[in-house]
């Protein structure tokens, strides 16, 4: 574990790896069935005070 | 007997802060401790006069804690006014360098005054306050652990004096929007995680199947603030009784410490907290749900994903390794998407609903905040660009930038979310004026507009000036030059602070005569509209 | 979809929701901060660089304490302008012993980090005493009580070891004759030959002028004039750099 590969990762895997879980937790956003679940969520702050 | 351990704790760390200044290490500790000593005199005085031997009226477990966030209210207001002075004075400071008064009002003591005034005291309330008011709204549950809401409000407006008091008498670790020193952090270190506390738990027992995304994004907040704040503030103190510490780290290690926390400073506590009043106020006040919770998902995911690398920007061309700067330049244009994301998601919230627009001043008050989110996280990203950065580092530019964020964004924002809840934390009908809402909306969008506009110029000028080059290859300006040329930009900055700051007395009157229950007599916004014919 | 259904338990599983924001936002940062604390083995060796003594540290704590970063940068960036206005470019290894680094992030006055022999103490003094007197055009503020307040920063040893602590490396030799250390480099007449031993290239003398007391003049205008002045720059390889 010295710099050069600390470095070398930061800028290839380590952000490759980040990046995948960003697709993915985008992909669960939009994943099927999730319009209804998200349409209530959103009436949530309309409901009484 | 109500306050009886409140009463005998403030009183023990009175006498402990007594005796902290009796044997300090440094003069500037002993100060500073007398100061916490008469903070807390007049807290167990106020607390005294408050005591009765009643037994303690029931609390119903089902209704909202409302007192913390009504008293966060006013500290939001109180401290707003406050900060936004401060920064009108400093400016002017700039402009007639003989209203610094050595030593405690010189600029280098003040200037941490106004950011952190306004950063953590004015924004910094209006997040605990927001957020108590949101989770508990959202997720129909009392805040968590009965009074200890109330040892945050209070520990935070200590945490206040204490780094405010501390500036003023030269106690600063000089991080910037992390000046506070050791001891002043830890404590609030210690008020942060009662915060964590309060609110995780009282998401943990909602009675609200789902977690509403506003509460995401307080949570991150929260949470991201406590670990960038811990790491950030990591050094040795000189003595247990003294004032100076340093820092942990040193030279480059340093300064990526200091700038991974100050962008997401902004990142978490400018923006992302900012962003769950957003995802609760603005479709209170439309009546409307929130134009795609799913992007505001993406949004939330994206957003904590992406800032967190961005900090290096600050050190382009610096002694910072050039594989950081990249990185940081990179992920800052790529942050540019989702922030975009969730300004159009704000601003089609209001879709079909535009016509408020003209009868709601708070409604248009948030869309100009939006519009003010949207602006500086265009120009964010292009000044982390180095070829700009090359340009606009170290000079007013920056500091423009970070005021159409702060006074346009936060203060917009912060400033809608006071509007909207103070008639209902007080059962009040409605505000005393929405003409006056309207009047805080144009003084304040003029001074944002004069500030920003002065600062792009004044800012470009100074770089240009620093590069010139005449024909034979010579530097063609001084520094000071450049100095006695920004002059007329640093008054028109004032004058552009001063109409922001009018605005917020405006709103602090508007308040006060809502809470003490007067209504101003006036028309109403838009004229009275025709009133609609019943059919025949 | 049972990986998407996992995503619904998020969203109503608070610390689950905690722990994956804290996982995001701190492998992000560690990811791309951490080499940093490595580059310590791989920095760019300079020669000359030494701990401050104790009186340019008490200066610097002035210099922090007034918020001088808050206007004057040391950082120079590697522009033919700048390393014309103010000499050559900073490197990493010129902060490797500031606990907290100086760099400033604006330049409402000029950058500082190679400030030093540029002015005579004389015109140091007088620009702090009242800086429109040299520089009419200055915004800067005066700080003319800095000459009439005795330096008392506690006691400079422990200073010295609190730096100790965080791996600046101060000897027990440094750390016991800090006081002393300090009184030498601002007297005119004494013998420093101790202190040169302990630190290279110091600059030593009456720098208020006043040669009654020891001020946090004295030690402000010591810390200015030494900065950016212990690396050799005639003998410097630029192509050792690791950037």
């Amino acid at each position: 574990m010295d710099y050069h590969f600390m470095r070398t990762f930061a800028d290839s895997w380590g952000l490759l790896a980040m990046l995948a879980f960003f697709v993915l937790a985008s992909a669960f956003a939009f994943r099927p069935g999730s319009k209804i679940l998200s349409e209530n969520a959103a009436r949530i702050p309309l409901k009484d005070d | 007997m109500r306050y009886a351990t409140s009463i005998v704790s403030l009183g023990i760390a009175c006498f402990l802060a007594v005796l902290a200044a009796a044997f300090a290490h440094d003069a500037a500790f002993a100060k500073h401790m007398w100061v916490l000593a008469i903070v807390l005199v007049v807290g167990v005085i106020a607390l005294l006069r408050q005591v009765d031997f009643q037994p303690a009226p029931a609390v119903d477990p089902s209704a909202y804690m409302d007192g913390p966030i009504r008293y966060g209210l006013i500290a939001t207001v109180f401290w707003a006014v406050v900060g936004l002075l401060v920064g009108v004075v400093i400016a002017l400071q700039l402009a007639y360098p003989l209203l610094n008064i050595e030593p405690w009002f010189n600029f280098g003591r003040l200037r941490p005054l106004h950011t952190s005034g306004v950063i953590f005291a004015f924004c910094g309330n209006a997040l605990i306050c927001t957020s108590f008011y949101v989770v508990q709204r959202t997720s129909r549950a009392r805040l968590f652990g009965g009074d200890l809401a109330w040892f945050v409000f209070w520990g935070y407006q200590l945490f206040i004096v204490m780094a405010a008091t501390g500036y003023l008498l030269g106690i600063t670790e000089s991080r910037e929007y992390a000046e506070p020193e050791w001891y002043v952090d830890i404590w609030l270190t210690v008020v942060w995680v009662a915060y964590l506390v309060v609110f995780l738990g009282t998401v943990i027992k909602r009675r609200e199947p789902h977690i509403y995304v506003a509460n995401w994004f307080y949570l991150a907040f929260i949470v991201t603030i406590a670990m960038l704040h811990i790491v950030n503030n990591l050094s040795m103190p000189v003595s247990f009784l003294g004032s100076k510490s340093y820092s942990a780290f040193s030279g480059v290690q340093d300064a990526l410490t200091e700038w991974w926390y100050g962008h997401n400073a902004v990142g978490f506590f400018l923006t992302a907290g900012f962003l769950g009043m957003l995802y609760y106020f603005v479709p209170k006040q439309a009546n409307r749900p929130v134009y795609s919770y799913r992007l505001s998902i993406i949004h939330f995911w994206a957003l904590i994903f992406l800032y967190i690398w961005a900090g290096p920007h600050h050190l382009h061309f610096t002694a910072l390794p050039d594989w950081a700067q990249t990185l940081g330049m990179v992920f800052s244009v790529m942050l540019w998407m989702p922030s975009w994301g969730g300004m159009i998601n704000g601003l089609m919230t209001l879709s079909g609903a535009w016509d408020k627009l003209r009868t709601d001043p708070i409604i248009r008050m948030m869309v100009a905040a939006i519009a003010f989110y949207g602006m500086s996280t265009f120009e964010g990203p292009m000044m982390a660009v180095k070829t700009v950065n090359s340009l606009s580092h170290y000079t007013d530019w920056t500091i423009g930038h970070v005021h159409s964020g702060a006074l346009g964004w936060n203060g917009l924002m912060a400033f809608s979310a006071v509007y909207y809840m103070t008639p209902k934390l007080w059962n009040r009908p409605a505000l005393y004026s929405m003409r006056m809402v309207s009047w805080h909306f144009w003084l304040a969008t003029l001074g944002i507009v004069v500030y920003a506009a002065v600062m792009w110029v004044s800012g470009i000028q100074q770089g240009l000036m620093w590069r010139e080059h005449d024909e034979q290859g010579f530097l063609v300006y001084s520094f000071v030059e450049s100095v006695a040329a920004l002059h007329p930009y640093y008054l028109i900055r004032a004058l552009g602070g001063l109409l922001y700051l009018s605005g917020a007395l405006v709103m602090a009157w508007n308040i006060t005569m809502t809470i003490l229950g007067h209504q101003r007599d006036e028309a109403p916004i838009g004229g009275l509209l025709p009133s609609l014919q019943p059919a025949e | 979809m049972a990986l998407m259904d996992k995503h619904a338990i998020i969203e109503r599983n608070a610390t689950l929701l905690l722990i994956g924001s804290l996982l995001v936002v701190t492998i992000g940062g560690i990811v791309e901060i951490a080499p940093l604390f490595y580059l310590e083995n791989t920095i760019e060796k300079v020669e000359g660089m030494r701990p401050y003594t104790p009186l340019e540290l008490a200066g610097r704590n002035i210099y922090v304490r007034e918020g001088c970063y808050v206007c004057h940068s040391q950082m120079i960036r590697p522009f033919r302008d700048e390393v014309e206005r103010y000499g050559h470019y900073s490197l990493a290894a010129e902060s490797m012993y500031d606990h907290p680094f100086q760099w400033g992030s604006k330049r409402t006055g000029p950058d500082l980090a190679r400030v030093g022999d540029r002015y005579s103490n004389a015109w140091h003094v007088q620009h702090l005493e009242d800086p429109r007197s040299v520089v009419p055009e200055s915004i800067m503020p005066s700080y003319a009580f800095l000459k009439t307040t005795p330096l008392t920063d506690g006691d400079l040893s422990a200073h010295l070891t609190a730096n100790a602590d965080v791996g600046v490396p101060y000897t027990a030799d440094m750390i016991e004759n800090a006081t002393a250390d300090a009184r030498t480099q601002a007297s005119a007449d004494a013998d420093t030959t101790a202190l040169e031993a302990r630190y290279p290239k110091t600059k030593t003398g009456d720098f208020d002028g006043d040669p009654q007391a020891v001020t946090e003049m004295d030690a402000l205008v010591a810390y200015l004039q030494m900065l950016g002045t212990l690396v050799d720059y005639k003998t410097y390889d630029e192509t050792g750099g690791d950037r």
